[in-house]
This record gives structure tokens, sequence and C-alpha cells, in this order.
């Protein structure tokens, strides 16, 4: 293995690390009506990514079905976190005032840094920024050192099993590339596009992007999908950078989600949180500005990609 | 049959249509195209296995969730809540765009503002209610309407679109992850910097926006009064 790779591998091994704690807080949690399930779903994601590598894949493809048939039975819940009260947060943050925000600033401006000056990759440079990150976090707030197990384990409980979907998804693009869908897909479009247009291309991408989105009402699902059978094809593979195809694609569909009420936990149900008479008010007062920003994003990519 | 390979596109958008497990979808649909593509069952563990394994760069993020969680608990939304109160008496539009660019530079940063529940309901609503009623005197029930619709919009606009300009956002790295799996290399800082076009123009966008809601809201009211 080379020098990167170890430090990547070191990298997954806390991660899993962390979701071995994430197992053992539901375990330890007596009010837990699932613990025993809950755990080894954590586990079982704690083993591939500290052990995945090492033994025959087909042993991690079996793990990926044990964790989806384990969360479409709902037999994975979060436990109790130990969250911090309001006083207690309005307390420290009057006693620290802005510099409550240097350890976050640190986290995203180390990463660039180390990704640019230092050896190890853009990759690692997200991990070396949260351990630098860490420890500036433990300078300012004094913090017990166990605050980051306590907090960090009770955010990714937080953030729960969809936290592994954008990885679940990225693999299920590489299966749909193996299997050939992208060709098929590609085939079905390629009557809509004439040959060597780029800018019928780029559009046809974003809308691609954005419609599939307001279908689905998830941006991530649609950009495996549609840079699959779309965006590398008629895109990246007539030279389009594909740092601005990625990048410019999934927000793209993001200009999506602002118009379906599929989002609904963005566009409807921050509605009945409001009480607004009307519970379509927050999509109708986002329509002009995701018009916008789609054609933005059309013309960005035309620019900026070839 | 070449379009039944696309029964994993369908099995993946009835999924999420119909609000099931997102991730036993995304898994059903990969083992489906597998099937239907013809490839031996064994074939297609090995590739799901494989993927999974190497698009584990898509979960970093998870290594910066103790910082944010030790950030939060030591008072950073009190902190962001205290930024945003300073906006007192400006208009209704102001005020909803300054926590638009707020919003926004939270997202870059990785900054969990905790969106509607948090922000939106107990701060960037009242205040922009309260400064539409002391400009007008009284704003009628479509008018607060309206101003609750861009109030929360001002949270999905900055959220949305400068997420990904933070390297370790789960956007970002599902970003790498798909192009790297395509063989395409390309790492997390030049999506994050390549992001940040959109979320800027994003921030403008939405400014305008919010400053044409200011006109609506005087027209109204001057409606109102004939």
């Amino acid at each position: 293995m080379s020098r990167n790779v170890i430090i990547a591998e070191f990298f997954y091994c806390v991660i899993g690390l962390t979701f071995f704690l994430v197992g053992m807080k539901a375990l330890k949690d007596k009010t837990h009506a699932k613990p025993i399930t809950t755990a080894i779903f954590w586990f079982i994601l704690a083993f591939t990514f500290i052990v995945g590598p090492y033994v025959p894949h087909w042993v991690t493809g079996i793990c990926v079905l044990c964790i989806a048939a384990l969360t479409a039975s709902k037999r994975v819940i979060q436990s109790k976190s130990d969250v911090p009260t309001a006083e207690a947060t309005r307390k420290s943050a009057d006693k620290l005032g802005y510099k409550v925000f240097i350890p976050a600033l640190s986290l995203a401006f180390v990463a660039v840094l180390a990704a640019t000056f230092l050896p190890f990759g853009a990759n690692n440079a997200i991990g070396i920024s949260a351990a630098v990150a860490l420890v500036v976090a433990f300078v300012i707030t004094k913090a017990p050192a166990k605050s980051a197990v306590i907090d960090g384990t009770r955010l990714m409980d937080n953030v729960g099993p969809v936290g592994i979907l954008p990885q679940l998804l990225a693999a299920l693009g590489a299966l749909f590339t193996a299997a050939g869908v992208g060709t098929v897909i590609a085939k079905g479009v390629s009557t809509i596009i004439p040959d060597g247009s780029k800018l019928i291309a780029v559009a046809v991408y974003c809308i691609g992007m954005a419609l599939f989105t307001i279908i689905m009402g998830n941006g991530f699902a649609a950009f495996s999908v549609i840079t699959v059978g779309i965006g590398i094809p008629f895109l990246i593979m007539q030279g389009a950078d594909p740092v601005v195809v990625g990048a410019l694609g999934l927000t793209a569909g993001y200009c999506g989600t602002l118009l379906t009420p599929m989002a609904a936990n963005f566009n409807i149900m921050p509605a009945a949180l409001l009480e607004t008479k009307d519970k379509y008010v927050i999509i109708k007062s986002q329509a002009p500005v995701a018009l916008v920003m789609l054609l933005v994003h059309i013309i960005l990519m035309y620019i900026l990609a070839f | 049959m070449e379009l039944l390979k696309l029964i994993g596109v369908l099995i993946v958008v009835i999924g999420f249509v119909l609000k099931k497990d997102t991730i036993a979808t995304v898994v059903i649909a990969g083992v489906v195209t597998g099937l239907v593509a013809g490839m031996p069952f064994i074939e297609i563990l090995n590739t799901l296995g494989k993927s999974f394994i190497s698009q584990r760069t898509a979960t970093l993020f998870v290594l910066t969730l103790p910082v944010i969680g030790i950030s939060e608990r030591y008072g950073l939304k009190d902190k962001a809540v205290d930024l945003i109160k300073k906006a007192k008496g400006a208009t209704a539009g102001r005020i909803i765009s300054l926590y638009l660019a707020v919003r926004a530079l939270a997202a870059a940063f990785s900054l969990r503002l905790g969106g509607h529940p948090q922000f939106v309901r107990p701060l960037v609503n009242p205040m922009a209610q309260a400064a539409a009623i002391a400009k007008f005197d009284h704003v009628d029930e479509d008018t607060e309407d309206t101003i609750k619709g861009y109030s929360a919009a001002s949270e999905n606009f900055g959220n949305f679109f400068a997420q990904n300009c933070f390297m370790g956002a789960s956007g970002t790295l599902l970003i790498v992850a798909t192009l790297n799996g395509q063989g395409y290399e390309v790492n997390a800082l030049q999506i994050a910097m390549m992001s940040i076009p959109v979320a800027v123009i994003a921030v403008l966008v939405g400014v305008v926006h919010n400053a044409f809601l200011d006109k609506k809201l005087a027209s109204s009211v001057k409606k109102g009064e004939k």
C-alpha cells in the first residue's frame, strides 16, 4: 500500500470506530426499543469500513444486503443522546463570543490548505482538517476529551442510516455502468441531441437533473442516474471538464428540489411549521429563483466545461 | 430486451416517490438491474461490495462531525442568532436577505444551522413580519403567508447552493465518488472550488428576489388603502 492509501485506511478506521460507538450507544440505552438490531446495523457498517478491503468483495456485498434489510424492516432507530440544554449553550456562547466559529472555520480552511500544499491528496486533507479543527475546538472551548466521542456519535446518530446513502448511490452508479444501463439511456437520449450540439447536450443534462429530482425529490439519486446516462456520454466523453459537469450537475438538480412537493422536508413540512394558509407557498416563492438558477447552470456549464 | 435494463431506474423512481426506505430501494434497484442484465448473483455481490468499498470517500463527512458537535454544544447556533438579530430595523426583504447570506456562508463551512425549525420559525419569519408591520402598520393574511414563504425559501437557497463549497460535504463527496467510480480522476478540492460560482450567484439572485418582495409589499399595501 502506498503512503496515501495507508493514511486513507486510517481515516476509514476512524469512521468505522464512530459507527461502532453509535452501535454501542444504542446497546447502552435502556429505553431503546430496538437496541440489538440497531447495534448490528452500525457494527456491520463498521466492519465494512475497517475490514472490508481485506475480505472478498462478495462478503461486503452481503453486508450491504443486510443493512438494507435492517433499514427496510425499520429495525434501526436513534438512541438517546446527551443533548446540550439551551441554557448551557447560551451561557457558553456569551462566554466565548464569536470565537465559537473558529473551529468550524478552520475545518474548511485547513482542508483547502492541506489539499493544496500537502502531498497526501484531497480526500486525506478532509481527515487532516478534521483532526486539526478538533484540536482547535479543544483549545477554544476547553471541552473535555470525551466530548469528541459524545458529540460526534450524537450527530452521527442524528444523521442516521441515511448518511450512508451517498456512498450507496455512488456504488449503484457503478453497478448501473457494469450492467450497461448508461448505454441504454444514452441511446434513447441521443435521438434528442443533434450530433455535436454541446449547448443542447448541456441543457438536456441540467434539465434532466432538475426533472428527475422533481420526480424523486432527491438530487443525490438523480445525480447517479443522469450523470451515468447523460452527463458522461454526451458531455464528458465529448471533451467537457468532469469537474464542471459534476459540480454544476448536482446543484442543477437542486433547482428541481426547490420546485417539488416530493422534497417534503424542505418545502412542505416547513410550511406546516410556519402555519401557512397555503401549503405550497414555499414552492411558489422559490419557483422564480429556481428557474433563473437552472438557466444560470446551463450557461455556466456551457462556458466553463468546454 | 435492452430496455429491461432500465428497470433499476424505474425502481429508484418508484421507491423514492412512494417514500419507501431509501437504502433498501437503492440496493434492490442495483441487484435487480444486475439480474436483468444477466450477471450471476455472486458477480452482483462482488460488484456491489467492491464499489461500496471504493466509494467510502462519499462518507468522509463523518470525520467532521465531532468538531461540529462540540461547536454546537458551546454555543455556535446562539452566536449565529446574535448575528442575525443585529438586523433589527431593516425591511422584511433585507432581513431575509441577511439570513440568506448567513445561511449560505454557514453551509459553505458545513455549519448545520438546523434550518426551518431552529432559525426560520423562531427568528427570521418573526423579524421579517415585525419589520413589515412596523413599516405598513398592518399586513393581511396573504401578505403574511408570502413573507413566510420567502423566509423559508431563503433557508433552502442558502443551504442547497452553498453546501458543496465545503470539501467534506456529502454532496461534494458524492460527486467525487461517482466520477471516480466511472474512471474520472477528480478530487474534493476541485469540486468545492467549482461550486463557488453557483453559491455566489444564488445569493445574488436571492437578494434581488427579496428586494422584489419589499416592492411587492409596498404595492399590495397601497392597493389595500384604495
